[in-house]
């Protein structure tokens, strides 16, 4: 566990980097993490985050990559431009929901 | 909300603020590349190796898929949609071989898998070839095996890059860790 000040909050996180307390996101704290996995916030990228953020509060888990490319309205090709670096790891960090467990 | 952090016994490691990266052990150099070479044909062999992929690329690794003998059939147009699970020879199957040599025993062992496949939201094998290379996967088929299979490459997926030798295909893999299926 790891303390950080994130836009203005003291937030904790694991030691990957995720939100430990999901209370604690706010639009802000994404911009920050954001920035940090060095993405600037776009609309296509709120629209998947929003996305990540009902679905997982739906579902009770973090969408996995597939479901995402299926339901956000956002294709696989784009999610991968959207998120470089993995956009199912980077795109659940950021949306201040926790790893997903799919490979898929 | 500041009540809850004091209380919580959370190291403060010396992350300098603003330096981005949190990682896990310094001392160790994440995986940037994985190459896994396909060399069998039978659904339980092909999807390891996909998934495997599949989960590299989700995590931000490189992935290269190297198609080879039997593997080829993973790839090829006629018969990405009929792989079956092997009965015979797999240890793993837990029948004796005499019995999953029966008439019907792959069909069935198959239709068993493809059923469990489909409950935990894997998608079949074609799907999953286009969605490894939307994500930007490369994915190669073998020279010699496809001379050796006499299959052109008309008769393979429209996501295989390019059909190289495998002296190419380890120029491809340059810096990756190497799987073989």
């Amino acid at each position: 566990m790891l303390l950080r000040e994130i836009a203005g909050l003291e937030l904790q996180l694991d030691d990957q980097g995720f939100l430990a307390d999901r209370s604690q996101w706010t639009p802000d704290v994404a911009e920050a993490l954001a920035a940090e996995a060095g993405i600037t916030l776009t609309p296509r990228h709120w629209q998947v985050l929003t996305f990540c953020r009902e679905d997982a509060a739906r579902e009770g888990v973090p969408p996995g990559l597939r479901r995402i490319a299926k339901l956000s309205g956002i294709e696989m090709k784009e999610l991968y431009q959207l998120f470089p670096k993995g956009p199912g790891k980077v795109a659940a960090r950021i949306a201040g929901l926790p790893k997903p467990q799919g490979c898929i | 909300m500041s009540a809850t952090l004091t209380v919580t016994p959370a190291v403060t490691t010396a992350t300098p603020a603003g330096s981005g990266t949190v990682s896990q052990d310094v001392s160790r150099k994440p995986i940037e590349h994985l190459a896994i070479i396909v060399s069998k044909g039978s659904l339980d062999m092909a999807y390891p190796g996909l998934i495997l992929a599949n989960a590299a690329r989700m995590s931000g690794i490189d992935a290269t898929l190297f198609f080879t003998f039997w593997g080829l059939d993973v790839i090829t147009q006629r018969t990405i949609d009929h792989l079956h699970v092997s009965t015979v020879g797999n240890p793993s199957m837990h029948i004796p071989t005499i019995v999953g040599g029966m008439p019907g025993m792959e069909s069935l062992a198959t239709v068993m898998m493809k059923n469990e496949i489909e409950k935990l939201d894997i998608p079949p094998i074609r799907e999953l070839l286009e969605i490894l290379s939307d994500s930007g996967a490369k994915i190669y088929a073998c020279r010699m095996a496809m001379d050796m299979f006499k299959r052109s490459k008309a008769d393979l997926i429209p996501q295989v890059e390019d059909v190289i030798s495998a002296m190419d295909f380890f120029d491809k893999a340059a810096g990756a860790q190497v799987v073989f299926i």
